[in-house]
């Protein structure tokens, strides 16, 4: 087991350290309390605007609240938030594609023209009505994101589903009296996963970049969470004279973004026989 | 593209375009909030109930959901989206109005994400795993991981802030104005389509037709520019109108960072302030605008690439 793993990382190395690496920022998340030196919501309006220096390392904004405990606490949001949206995405995808592939007719009609209409108008403005409509919190993002997404899986895993509907093996359960419930799970299923995982990793970044850029525009986490995107959005009023306020934000979403990238990137190569 | 498909794809827009408005018009029904209470507060006035009671009536908001729906739907057929609540005009003007300036930001970060992407996805191909491809697959990865609205900040900081070149927001549609938020928008778009003309050039580069035009002692140059570029190019051109439809949905992000006047500021102010008619309508518009431009691109396609334009 133990070899295993250590030829595993010596065959993989840019994988595993990526991994580790996002890990590193689970743990980040995971033991805020304990990394950051201060509650993110103290506020302590007499060291209000303190730029970066021994006391504050990322200075301190308009509250007098820490940037670096805020930072810190800010991977607990969007982290969590990007991974459920990812994963609500990929069971509502799989499951409507598997289900519109293998039954066909109205059924595959009916979920495809859903996703036709939601896929017909860009996503952006569906998101942005859902998440303001529906009122602003991180979790009406999540499921205005989801709303918009869901199509992307359900079209790949269909067509996959489409591929093997017809081979002999599917006949064969159907005709041996397999309840069609186990054909799904036990067929149809592992054969459209890989991919679905697949692009559902390379997408982990990309989400995150919606969740920020929907608190950004205050349809997301609201105040006083610190949320990376929410906290460039206060930090803007005060670009000129207190830039480090979007600076670290800024710096934390595309270091974040970046690993869970490469990550998706990684995978993709090591597990599609194709590259 | 014959006659026939193209008809079958607009009954097709037209049954999507009815589903969108149910959807829009189910989100601002289920809704919190209460329009005609809206319509008071936007203007400053606290309504007595029985005023409320009365302006609900007018509005037939009192009616069953499907009358509603049907009323709102057969208006909206003839042009007609309401008022806008915030802004005590008709949705179709106020939409008018901030149409222009969107579609030009569009184009012109199109046209900037061009000028970028092109030559640096040709570079990226011709130099393939030689260093100046490694810089620009650096360059398009950043593209895809850093937020837009923060590189959109950064750029304020530098050239407006510190250099003093730009003028920091954009409250027209000028020249100086556009730069920045176009920059912005252009950014992660062509980190996306220099990987495209990169992957498409690399494709095209080992095709017999280059060997041959090799042999025959072409210049490499008038290989690339005239042989393999306009193959590589053809399948950007779908991309390219795919781009433009969520350019405009997607710039609400930028408009409002850079206080641009465009669509997506004034969505976001109509969700802002419960404007329910304004958001139906840009809901709708948009989602026609987006199809139809989806249309005459797949047309365009067909036109464009002899291969399918000939039936082969």
């Amino acid at each position: 087991m133990m070899e295993k793993a250590i030829r595993f990382i010596k065959e993989n190395k840019g994988f595993s350290i990526l991994l580790a690496l996002a890990v590193l920022i689970l743990l980040i998340a995971l033991l805020a309390p304990v990394l950051a030196w201060q509650d993110p919501t103290y506020s302590d309006m007499g060291s209000a605007f303190q730029a970066p220096g021994p006391g504050h390392l990322f200075g301190t904004d308009r509250l007098g609240r820490d940037v670096l405990s805020r930072v810190i606490y800010g991977t607990r949001i969007s982290v969590p938030a990007a991974l459920i949206l990812v994963l609500a995405i990929l069971v509502i995808g799989t499951v409507l594609g598997i289900v519109a592939g293998y039954f066909g007719g109205w059924v595959d009609t009916v979920i495809m023209r859903i996703a036709d209409m939601m896929i017909s108008f860009p996503g952006m403005v569906l998101a942005i009505a859902v998440a303001g409509i529906m009122g602003a919190s991180i979790q009406n993002a999540i499921i205005a994101l989801v709303v918009v997404s869901w199509t992307k899986y359900a079209r790949l895993a269909r067509s996959l589903v489409l591929k093997i509907r017809h081979e002999d093996y599917v006949y064969a359960a159907v005709t041996t009296g397999s309840k069609v419930i186990y054909i799904l799970r036990q067929y149809m299923l592992p054969n459209v996963l890989p991919t679905l995982v697949i692009t559902a990793t390379t997408d982990i970044g990309a989400m995150m970049l919606e969740l920020a850029g929907l608190s950004f525009l205050g349809f997301g986490a609201q105040p006083p969470i610190p949320e990376w995107g929410l906290m460039l959005n206060e930090g803007r009023q005060y670009i000129t004279a207190y830039p480090w306020l979007i600076l670290f934000p800024g710096l934390a979403i595309a270091i974040v973004v970046s690993i869970f990238n490469l990550l998706g990137d990684s995978l993709r190569d090591i597990l599609d026989p194709r590259s | 593209m014959k006659v026939k498909t193209v008809v079958k794809r607009v009954l097709e827009i037209l049954v999507v375009l009815l589903g969108v408005s149910f959807l829009t018009f189910s989100l601002t029904y289920l809704a919190p909030g209460d329009p005609a209470l809206a319509s008071f507060t936007s203007q400053g006035i606290s309504p007595t109930a029985s005023e409320v009671e009365e302006v609900r009536e007018e509005m037939g908001l009192n009616k069953p959901f499907i009358v509603q729906y049907g009323t709102w739907l057969g208006n909206c057929l003839r042009g007609d989206f309401g008022n806008s609540f915030s802004m005590h005009k008709p949705v179709v003007s106020v939409l008018l109005q901030r149409l222009w300036p969107t579609l030009k930001l569009a184009f012109f970060s199109l046209i900037l994400m061009i000028i970028i992407a092109v030559p640096f996805g040709m570079v990226s191909a011709v130099k393939q795993n030689q260093w100046p491809d490694y810089l620009v697959r650096g360059w398009t990865f950043l593209g895809v991981s850093i937020p837009n609205f923060w590189f959109g900040m950064i750029l304020m900081l530098v050239l407006a802030l510190q250099l003093h070149l730009l003028p920091v927001t954009s409250p027209d549609t000028g020249l100086t104005s556009m730069i920045m938020p176009a920059l912005t928008l252009a950014f992660p778009m062509s980190a996306k389509y220099a990987r495209q003309v990169r992957t498409a050039v690399l494709e095209e580069l080992h095709q017999d037709y280059v060997v041959g035009a090799r042999a025959r002692g072409l210049s490499e140059k008038a290989i690339l520019w005239k042989h393999v570029f306009p193959n590589a190019a053809l399948p950007l051109i779908t991309l390219l109108g795919l781009s433009l439809g969520s350019l405009l949905g997607g710039t609400a992000v930028v408009e409002v960072l850079f206080s641009y006047p465009g669509l997506g500021n004034l969505a976001v102010q109509a969700i802002t302030s419960y404007d329910y008619p304004l958001i139906q309508g840009y809901v709708l518009w948009i989602a026609l605008i987006y199809m139809v431009i989806n249309l005459i691109v797949d047309t365009s396609y067909n036109f464009f690439d002899p291969r399918v334009r000939l039936g082969a």
